[in-house]
């Protein structure tokens, strides 16, 4: 099984359902046949989250693909999920980096599945580069200023 | 000025870890060439023509004498001892080695100084004017403000990979000194129908390949909603804008092509979801801020007009004179006056200061002006607090180390990119068109009579030298593996911003100061009495000067 970062751990992949393209899913959707737990949504960019049908609670994961990881759409993406109140599973899927996991995971990105081989176990020290941040953030909804 | 507290140091200290650990994995071939890119120039390294270019940030232009010592040894230990005053008043090192740049953020990090985001598809320095409360046309100190954009824009998480670099400048004067017109985004404190201070907010200006004026995106802002909307701005423009083409992926390409109205509903749209949330300024982050850009202790000193010691030398001395008069400007508080030291003497590249003069620039700092420095966007330095009867003494020194050339404002206190020099990008040099052009205008009584005039050359179309904007721009072009110039005419930064039009076909480089002078004897001709050099442009337009230049040439 293919190993992730989730939660701040390395995991092995235990998502079982199926992942649809954006369109698919919205048909599944319209169609009134989502079925409750088994079927999550990938975004690609251009593609936002307020593209979603449907009730965004029955998710159990959106995954934000990154093709190439100089495009930060997804990082948006995934904060604008978050700020709408989605509590599910946020993975990046692609070609982000290592050195972008802290400012994913700020944005509210839970889950990290590298297409590119990396050390999972070394890239986890990357989450944890900063000790504090100055603005609001998923992780820590108030800024700096308001904790000083 | 601001000093750092314990957070603020940890979080830089954080940084020069992390990118020391990046480096060591970059050079063990752990990140590839393509993904250090971006890392590396988050952190202020290019890798240039010759060697890599270390751009360290200066928060809108306020340097300290202890920073700017240090920034000296930095230069003497990892650079041939200069440093090069950028457009973005921050400050480049050209020859640092690679392996080196973990230290010298870690050297940086000492005096409270960093290099974060100032290169890379990010929101970059935050830029001000330069008379930043001493001005006499102040309505407000614009610094706590440019300071809350710092630590906003710092690491934010979410605009560090934007389609393209971000810009944003604060005005908060009568006169804008910081072409607020030309940045992605610009922010003038303006007062409402009840007298209230708050921000216009322009988006979408900027020079480069396509030069725009910035749209009035919002009229007036209360202050506390600053960081949500400017929040909301960044995340349209991060979704919406173009990333396929990079000459097309700036904000103004993406305001143009919705239209200001369109931008502006999205703006709100967004602004809806985030206004009044936690990211909200309270009024004591405001005061906090305020609180490191009090007055410094100012004495009770007579206006200059009744200091006799100063009207005395005034009168006395020619020279001095002719420098209080162009090198000194009116400052709020009186018997004080605002002092720019001019980087552009003739024979030095446009915007250089030795490791030398930076460190008698703080010696000066510490004796005449309460230990700070500015920098300029014109690549100039001030000392902005100098009492009146000190001025005589500080010119004698200034003049000794080379930084009293009396022409700012006029023709040879030009802004110039490093060009083709150092610069990879450039086209054509730009340093060498900008010294013959200072050699054949040296003659003082000629560049006086001249009157005011922003002469700026940029060595590519990337307009680091912000060509379009000055009265007489200067834009390198390469014809076939040859370096020309084009000419443009009629730019000016300011609250009447305009981008300059092109002469016509563009010159060799030995021919420019023939083509300027030609430019300039054609205003001569036409000008009225106390007309300065872009009123007669506007009043007569661009065929009298394309006439002279190109009917001379053949």
């Amino acid at each position: 099984m293919p190993k992730l970062i989730k939660d701040g751990a390395v995991v092995e992949d235990s998502w079982a359902g199926e992942l649809l393209d954006l369109a698919s899913y919205n048909e599944h959707v319209t169609a009134g046949s989502a079925p409750d737990g088994k079927l999550a949504v990938q975004l690609e960019p251009g593609e936002s989250p307020a593209d979603i049908s449907g009730d965004l609670t029955k998710l159990p994961m959106v995954a934000i693909n990154f093709p190439v990881f100089t495009d930060g759409r997804g990082f948006s993406y995934a904060r604008e999920l978050r700020q709408s109140g989605y509590q599910g599973e946020i993975r990046a899927v692609g070609h982000f980096m290592r050195d972008q996991l802290g400012y994913l995971a700020r944005c509210g990105v839970n889950a990290f599945a590298f297409a590119e081989e990396t050390d999972l176990s070394a890239a986890i020290a990357s989450l944890s580069d900063f000790s504090d941040h100055y603005q609001a953030d998923t992780l820590q909804p108030e800024p700096l200023f308001r904790r000083r | 000025m601001y000093v750092y507290d314990e957070i603020d140091q940890r979080i830089v200290n954080e940084r020069v870890e992390q990118y020391r650990d990046q480096t060591r994995r970059y050079l063990a071939g752990e990140i590839s060439d393509a993904q250090f890119l971006p890392i590396r120039l988050q952190n202020g390294l290019y890798v240039q023509r010759l060697a890599p270019m270390l751009r360290i940030a200066i928060p809108y232009g306020m340097l300290s004498s202890r920073q700017l010592r240090k920034l000296a040894q930095i230069s003497r230990d990892f650079d041939t001892g200069f440093g090069h005053i950028s457009t973005r008043q921050n400050i480049q090192l050209n020859w640092p080695l690679l392996e080196d740049v973990p230290d010298i953020l870690a050297e940086l990090a000492s005096v409270q100084m960093h290099a974060i985001q100032t290169s890379g598809n990010c929101i970059r320095n935050t830029t001000t004017d330069q008379f930043a409360g001493v001005a006499v046309d102040e309505r407000e100190d614009p610094r706590p403000w440019c300071e809350i954009i710092r630590q906003w824009s710092t690491f934010h998480p979410e605009f560090a990979f934007l389609p393209r670099k971000f810009k944003i400048a604060v005005c908060a004067s009568e006169t804008d000194r910081a072409a607020i017109h030309a940045h992605d985004i610009g922010l003038e404190l303006v007062p409402n129908a009840a007298g209230e201070l708050g921000f216009r907010v322009l988006a979408g200006g900027g020079l480069g390949r396509t030069p725009v004026i910035g749209s009035e995106i919002c009229a007036w802002l209360e202050k506390k909603h600053l960081l949500t909307y400017l929040e909301s701005i960044l995340r349209v423009y991060n979704q919406l804008g173009r990333r396929d083409n990079k000459y097309k992926a700036r904000i103004k390409i993406l305001v143009k092509a919705m239209g200001a109205d369109a931008f502006r509903e999205r703006v709100e749209q967004e602004w809806a979801a985030i206004k009044d949330g936690p990211a909200t300024l309270t009024d004591a982050e405001i005061e906090r801020a305020r609180s490191y850009f009090t007055e410094p202790e100012y004495k009770d000193l007579p206006a200059l007009a009744e200091s006799a010691e100063l009207q005395r030398a005034l009168a006395e001395n020619n020279a001095f004179a002719r420098w209080y008069q162009r090198n000194t400007f009116e400052h709020r508080v009186s018997g004080y006056r605002i002092v720019t030291l001019s980087l552009k003497a003739t024979g030095y590249a446009p915007g250089d200061v030795s490791d030398t003069q930076m460190e008698a620039i703080a010696d000066l700092a510490d004796h005449y002006a309460f230990g700070e420095v500015r920098t300029t966007h014109e690549q100039n330095m001030v000392l902005a607090d100098v009492e009146g009867n000190e001025l005589l003494g500080l010119w004698q020194q200034l003049t000794a180390l080379g930084l009293a050339t009396p022409n700012i404002g006029y023709l040879t206190d030009l802004i110039c990119c490093p060009g083709g020099d150092y610069c990879s990008l450039a086209n054509a040099k730009s340093i060498p068109v900008a010294e013959a052009i200072q050699e054949r205008f040296e003659d003082l009584d000629y560049l006086y009579d001249l009157g005011p005039i922003d002469l700026n050359i940029s060595g590519c179309m990337n307009a680091c030298g912000h060509h379009h904007i000055g009265h007489i721009g200067i834009l390198g072009v390469d014809k076939k593996g040859q370096e020309f110039y084009q000419v443009s005419l009629g730019g000016h930064q300011g609250k009447d911003a305009s981008v300059g039009k092109i002469l016509g076909p563009s010159f060799e480089q030995d021919a420019m100061p023939e083509v300027i002078d030609k430019i300039l004897a054609t205003y001569l001709d036409l000008r009225t009495e106390e007309e300065h050099f872009l009123d007669t442009y506007r009043r007569v337009g661009m065929d009298p000067f394309k006439e002279r230049v190109y009917a001379e040439a053949h």
